[in-house]
């Protein structure tokens, strides 16, 4: 089947659907767009199904060529983007012809750019899902967490369709901000920690290490000390905030392992999890309670 | 965390976990396996993920659709019609083949000499138990099994390996495992076994699931070859 075909890979350009769910019991992890936000938005600019899969391009480098008459749409980090010789936008869609060069050059505002094409990327799945995981060996084009790699195909039915839809102003988001806020809900283990420590927790600005990738995040800042209660492994959720032995809080994200033993104090609130999709090592963070209540209510308004 | 069982806590906006005793159990074991088959059938597609581990059990559920009150109602309701009379009877019996030999077992040695036992006391203690899946995670298809005999309960390696072969049968601590797949690992390897463990163009994917009960088999050389087992894994130390 013809598609895009990849001249350049760039840095690391992952397809992912929704993620793979229902098989954390034999240690499958989910997968998924790391930010589901910009995902979303993608898809929906085509009319596809919110299932539909498409690429997580990692900082940026990539370069297709497309085989078919269809439409593409680009969302997330702020990057420059050529088709042939022609800087186009992002979050909006666009025409494609046979022989077209669609090229995402590196971020210079976020991290992850998606980019979605009329119909889904047809890959085949592994789990229920074409979500790419490395660590696992699932997913991918190949079903075996392989990244793009130069020369691969992503086949992709043609559309005739031309009308071309942007996403508003108001709803793109925002990524030059000096600290993101990040709403947790308290929870797990909340209990273990002292009142003081959770006062130092919600006061810091974290600084995301480099140690960070899709499995989660490693957190610099003052050292808490905490009782460092041994815990039998249980499981762990996304978002899941944990606390090992040296202090520092790491956030377990979309490729995270299931389950785990470390102290967890609750959270990363899911609608957060896209902005930390967005921020490379070095930038800044500082953690906001968030109450369960309130979290409902935003989640029932986002889904309206 | 109250001292009171089960206990039913949040783990995020839309996930609980519930703990069911302090320790982990048969009893406890059983109840997870009921509890997580009930929530199954009643939340149907509102269900998008279940966590079994040692003493708990990770609920992520749809909460656009599912209030956080039905949640617990859900859960409570589960408990309470768990029929106490098959307890422990859940869960299939498995009994998996090891190939133990110092050519199998890099660490299998070191183990004897730590626990003061010679390596053939050591392979029949490890076979003298039957094994509950705990917990599945750290890859696709990796179960712990527990509890092993303490006089052969050894520490993890200081530095883990960065190759440990698919089949490793493994110890650490009062635990014991198989690796699924070729993997980095800190555990001491005493043996390998033929048996696939995971395979994701299998349905099921993987040979156990957490409460099945799984003992352990010792073959021949001869025998692990015969199963499949690859002699390419036998050259002594794989570190």
């Amino acid at each position: 089947m013809s598609g895009l075909k990849v001249i350049n890979p760039g840095m690391l350009s992952l397809i992912q659907d929704t993620g793979r769910h229902g098989f954390h019991n034999i240690g499958i992890t989910s997968g998924g767009p790391f930010d589901n936000y910009s995902a979303d938005w993608a898809n929906r600019l085509l009319e596809n199904s919110t299932s539909a899969a498409c690429l997580e391009v990692l900082v940026g480098g990539l370069t297709l060529e497309s085989q078919i008459t269809t439409q593409i749409a680009i969302t997330g980090a702020v990057s420059p983007i050529q088709i042939n010789d022609t800087k186009v936008e992002s979050w909006r869609s666009h025409n494609i012809v046979p022989g077209d060069r669609i090229s995402i050059s590196y971020a210079t505002s976020g991290c992850r750019t998606y980019l979605a094409v009329t119909g889904g990327i047809q890959c085949p799945l592994i789990f229920d899902s074409a979500s790419t995981v490395m660590r696992e060996g699932l997913g991918g084009l190949h079903r075996d967490g392989r990244a793009l790699e130069q020369g691969d195909i992503l086949p992709c039915s043609s559309s005739q369709r031309t009308n071309t839809r942007a996403v508003s102003e108001q709803y793109r988001p925002q990524f030059d901000i000096d600290i993101t806020q990040i709403r947790l809900v308290m929870g797990y283990q909340q209990d273990l920690f002292k009142p003081e420590q959770l006062n130092q927790f919600f006061n810091t600005e974290y600084t995301i290490s480099a140690q960070s990738d899709r499995m989660g995040y490693r957190l610099e800042g003052p050292a808490i000390t905490h009782c460092n209660k041994q815990m039998l492994s249980e499981g762990i959720c996304l978002g899941a905030v944990q606390l090992p032995a040296d202090g520092q809080p790491i956030i377990l994200l979309c490729d995270r392992q299931t389950i785990g033993g470390y102290p967890k104090l609750g959270s990363v609130f899911s609608q957060d999890i896209a902005k930390l999709a967005q921020l490379m090592p070095g930038r800044k963070i500082q953690f906001k309670p968030l109450d369960l209540k309130q979290a409902h209510i935003l989640l029932r308004q986002a889904n309206q | 965390m109250s001292e009171q069982f089960p206990n039913i806590t949040i783990a995020s906006e839309n996930s609980v976990i519930v703990y069911f005793s302090e320790r982990p159990c048969e009893k406890t074991s059983s109840l997870i396996a009921h509890t997580a088959n009930q929530l199954k059938t009643n939340l149907a597609q509102n269900l998008i993920d279940l966590v079994p581990s040692y003493h708990s059990l990770l609920i992520t559920y749809n909460a656009v659709e599912i209030d956080h009150s039905i949640i617990e109602q859900h859960i409570d309701n589960a408990i309470s019609c768990w029929p106490a009379e098959i307890k422990a009877q859940v869960g299939r019996h498995i009994e998996l083949p090891v190939y133990y030999s110092l050519e199998s077992g890099p660490d299998l040695q070191r183990l004897a000499d730590h626990a003061n036992l010679p390596v053939d006391k050591v392979v029949e203690i490890h076979q003298q138990t039957e094994y509950r899946v705990y917990a599945m995670g750290f890859a696709p298809g990796f179960a712990y099994l527990g509890e092993i005999d303490s006089r052969i309960a050894a520490p993890r390696l200081s530095t883990p390996r960065s190759n440990v072969p698919s089949g490793a049968v493994a110890i650490a601590d009062r635990q014991t495992a198989i690796y699924p797949a070729q993997s980095p690992g800190g555990w001491n390897l005493i043996g390998l076994c033929p048996s696939l463990m995971f395979d994701p163009n299998q349905t099921p994917s993987t040979l156990v699931e957490v409460g099945d009960r799984v003992s352990f088999k010792a073959i021949d050389r001869h025998e692990f070859i015969q199963l499949g087992g690859s002699e390419e894994l036998l050259t002594g130390d794989q570190s």
